[in-house]
């Protein structure tokens, strides 16, 4: 370090480690208003921390978007090191907007690869219930340009929509089959203990919701709620240690765009995406094809489908229609949102990157609801100003 | 309340002041200090004329804190005539009747206030152009 | 009163919020005959635009009819009763936005519905004695009218401004001007008090008339000249009937107040009214053309102001939209969007 991004055996990268997942843990995503930003940081820090069967580690990152505004705390390393228990170890914070998770995440790999840290916890938290009002939507703009997008009034879902309707016009998409994305998430997170939304929900009732921010209706946005996720990384060789079932961290990339989406060449698309795909596949050398999961950072109907196009997995203007056709669902070409994506599941933002990646990891355990080789996830934040891709695979 | 950093922004909110790169001619709008396209440093100021076209739009329903006086209200992406996307409200207009490609012209407007007794954060916004008789 | 240099108006731009709402709407909501209105109906601002906001729209129609940089301005005064900032003044927010900043002279002007004609005078008299090239002075309003009361049906939203400047190359030369005062309190509003109050008939003859009629004939008398010698007369307009009746105590015939008469379509715009009538005037007068405006404000008195229209306004009268354009320009909303617009639902 520092050399080519990449882990492993990217030319002049020998030196660095691969890293391996081997522990996982989380709170379940909802409400839960007895319970403070520490108490779910902490409780999902030694769950992750018991199924790795370690009570010390040497690093903590910190995925978090807003804890300054949502519930008045900064310094989020120290508080959620001293409440675990952890001691004077190296910890702090990162931030991506909604995408903080798998930056922080990003970042726990590159504390493993580098050789600097031996077993890293990440833990990506957000307590969004503790402002009432519009205060949420307000501290959410923040992802956005304060001084140029927020400053009008255009919310975060309103960026969203604006995107959304370009696309339909741009690629003549229907709405109804945008509509799929949300339909898919609930159906997945039925099974999903830590979901906070188990029930199944119709085309009909997504289509018919309230409008939020037209085009984008109520059923099409994740809701704002309380999560806590953890994984604990470590270097591939000593994976075997705490688990028979290493997950191997293939692909890594955290890329940015600009941060005002009227400053893209294309809002329909986003670059960050694309890139943070491209070196990720490079890393891992995989292709989409080989993909057999994917993680869609599905916070607006839209994002969803642009997801599946900007990570190779459909041409730009089909992720609709391949997502209406029924290919995104368990058992179609490529299952997406497992556990029931950021609609479902549940989307506490700086947390979202990290249960993202745990869902992931148990469907590669094989303890999931797919059997997967190899899977992908995209984590956004903003509206795709920073993206990280994340590819894991068994350790075969 | 910021008072500086509204302050600050005013006469380039106020205006649609932005800036213009002098090595490639590239205009920004928000205003740099550094060009988006060639890195140059040697911006100046530039006034953009304030007409364009709706670009994408959307229907605010639930604004955040401090924007519920317009409720509903119409947000866009103007793709202005030098070319340039701004992110702006679009006023005095016919929710039910908007769409890509309407002509829109800038007007100054109230963004919002701090309140009874903050300060008022006035800027611009676009309308469909007024018709003249 | 006449000044040391030629000077004329050399731009002048209006603006009208596009919101009306119909006066018998207020009249079936209180309880009171609809067909026994003062206006047809009249102008509401949106909730996002304020005296400042309008004063700005006008301002702006303004230097592109007088086609000069805003470097050039020597004031941006503006006279209004309905400022945004009670302390704070609106002029600085306008002159910020033309770009006139900052080497200006920008206050704010009070004096009830003629505080835009008394920031007029001040103009006349800048660039009348040479110390500014140009000046421009805004009569703006954003009025309300206490709920139920008289002058809910009338108290209406809009504005005007006016660039004076050198007479040569003005689109009206500005032939001479008079005020006329006196202590009459017939409309006041206390301070921290959001509606006016006023003394019902005593706003009439003693307070209306009184003063208009006396501005009227002592700015005749002085460029000997009778009131209906002018091919256009616009009078302060806080209903439609009030400048009719005052055209007929000054012989003045009721074709030359039509043009400018524009309160039953958009109310009475208090401080923007006797502005944006002469705005409509200058809209649609010729060359050659003898204008008279007399306003009037509350508590009490009248500017009344001689211009002879010059060939330049054909061209200039282009380059910004018309009175009747924003006229025209009409969203009807009925009271319940009105009581929420004009935060007349205090939460
Ligand atoms: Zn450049």
């Amino acid at each position: 370090m520092p050399c080519m991004p990449g882990i492993g055996k990217k030319s002049g990268c020998d030196e660095m480690n691969d890293v391996a997942i081997v522990g996982i843990g989380c709170t379940p995503v909802g409400e839960p208003w007895n319970k403070s930003l520490r108490e779910i940081a902490v409780e999902s820090t030694w769950a992750a921390m018991n199924d790795a069967g370690v009570n010390e580690v040497d690093g903590l990152v910190v995925g978090n978007m807003s804890s300054g505004n949502f519930v008045d705390q900064e310094s989020l390393g120290s508080l959620i090191a001293d409440y675990a228990g952890l001691g004077n170890i190296t910890a702090f914070k990162v931030e991506g907007a909604c995408g903080s998770g798998g930056v922080a995440f990003r970042t726990g790999v590159m504390a493993v690869a580098s050789g600097m840290h031996d077993v890293v916890c990440v833990t990506g938290v957000e307590k969004m219930t503790d402002v009432v009002g519009d205060s949420a939507t307000k501290i959410l703009a923040n992802a956005s340009d304060r001084e140029y997008e927020a400053v009008h009034g255009v919310t975060f879902v309103g960026l969203n929509a604006m995107v959304m309707r370009r696309y339909m016009h741009d690629y003549n998409a229907r709405r109804e089959d945008i509509c799929s994305i949300p339909v898919n998430s609930h159906k997945n997170a039925v099974h999903n203990k830590n979901a906070m939304f188990r029930r199944e929900i119709s085309l009909d009732s997504v289509i018919n919701s309230p409008m939020v921010a037209d085009p984008l209706s109520l059923m099409e946005c994740a809701p704002i709620c309380d999560g806590a996720a953890s994984i604990i990384l470590t270097t591939r060789e000593r994976a075997k240690e705490f688990t028979d079932t290493p997950i191997i961290v293939k692909g890594s990339a955290v890329k940015v765009d600009t941060i005002g989406v009227h400053d893209r060449k294309n809002v329909t698309s986003m670059t960050a995406t694309v890139e943070a795909a491209k070196e990720a596949y490079n890393m891992a050398k995989l292709t989409p094809k080989d993909m057999d999961t994917a993680e869609l950072h599905d916070a607006f109907s839209i994002m969803g489908v642009i997801g599946l196009e900007d990570l190779g997995f459909v041409r730009h203007g089909k992720g609709a229609h391949f997502a209406a056709e029924g290919q995104i669902g368990i058992g179609g070409k490529l299952p997406c949102c497992t556990y029931g994506g950021l609609k479902a599941r549940g989307h506490p933002v700086g947390a979202t990157g990290v249960y993202q990646i745990l869902e992931l990891t148990k469907n590669l355990r094989g303890e999931g609801v797919v059997d997967a080789q190899n899977g992908i996830a995209q984590n956004i934040g903003g509206t795709g100003s920073t993206v990280s891709v994340t590819i894991l695979g068994r350790d075969i | 309340m910021s008072v500086p950093r509204h302050w600050r922004e005013s006469k380039r909110r106020y205006r649609l002041l932005g800036t213009k790169c002098k090595s490639c001619k590239k205009l920004h709008y928000p205003p740099r200090t550094v060009c988006s396209s060639c890195k140059s440093r040697d911006l100046e100021e530039y006034q953009f004329k304030g007409k364009g076209n709706i670009y994408s739009y959307t229907i605010i329903r639930n604004p955040p804190e401090g924007y519920t006086f317009c409720r509903p209200y119409a947000a866009a992406l103007v793709e202005l005539e030098e070319g340039e996307i701004v992110t702006a409200q679009i006023t005095d207009c016919d929710l039910d009747h908007l769409e890509i490609g309407m002509p829109v012209e800038v007007v100054i407007r109230k963004l919002f206030a701090y309140g009874e007794s903050g300060i008022i954060v006035y800027g611009y916004k676009f309308r469909p152009i007024l018709p003249r008789k | 009163m006449k000044t040391i240099k030629d000077i004329g108006i050399y731009g002048y731009g209006a603006y009208v919020p596009m919101y009306r709402i119909k006066n018998s709407d207020i009249a079936r909501v209180w309880g009171n005959d609809p067909e026994r209105v003062p206006v047809k109906e009249k102008s509401v601002p949106g909730p996002d635009e304020d005296a400042c906001t309008i004063a700005c729209e006008a301002s702006k129609n303004a230097l592109l009819r007088a086609d000069i940089s805003p470097q050039k301005l020597g004031t941006v005064w503006v006279g209004t009763e309905s400022k945004p900032y009670a302390v704070k003044p609106t002029a600085t927010i306008v002159a910020e936005y033309l770009g006139a900043t900052p080497s200006i002279n920008a206050a704010d002007w009070e004096f009830a519905c003629k505080a835009g004609t008394e920031a007029l005078q001040g103009a006349i008299a800048y660039v009348g004695s040479g110390m500014a090239e140009y000046a421009l002075a805004v009569g703006v309003d954003t009025a309300q009218g206490q709920p139920s009361d008289a002058l809910e049906y009338t108290a209406a939203a809009g504005g005007a401004a006016f660039i004076m400047g050198p007479s040569e190359g003005s689109l009206a030369e500005y032939e001479g001007s008079y005020s006329f005062v006196t202590d009459t309190p017939d409309f006041w509003r206390r301070q921290h008090e959001h509606y006016p109050k006023h003394a019902s008939r005593f706003t009439g003859v003693p307070a209306y008339f009184s003063h208009i009629t006396n501005a009227t004939k002592t700015l005749c008398n002085e460029l000997q000249r009778e009131p209906n010698d002018y091919d256009y007369v616009i009078f302060h307009q806080p209903n439609a009937k009030f400048p009719m009746a005052a055209a007929k105590m000054l012989g003045v015939d009721k074709e030359k107040v039509i043009p400018g008469l524009i309160s039953p379509y958009i109310g009475n715009t208090y401080a923007g009214s006797a502005m944006l009538g002469l705005s409509a005037v200058l809209d649609v007068a010729k060359p050659d053309d003898l204008v008279l405006c007399v306003s009037y404000g509350s508590g009490a008195g009248s500017d009344a102001f001689s211009f002879k229209i010059t060939d330049k306004i054909i061209e200039a009268r282009e380059r910004a939209p018309n009175v009747k354009s924003y006229i025209a320009r009409r969203v009807g909303i009925d009271y319940a969007m009105y009581a929420r617009y004009r935060e007349k639902i205090r939460m």
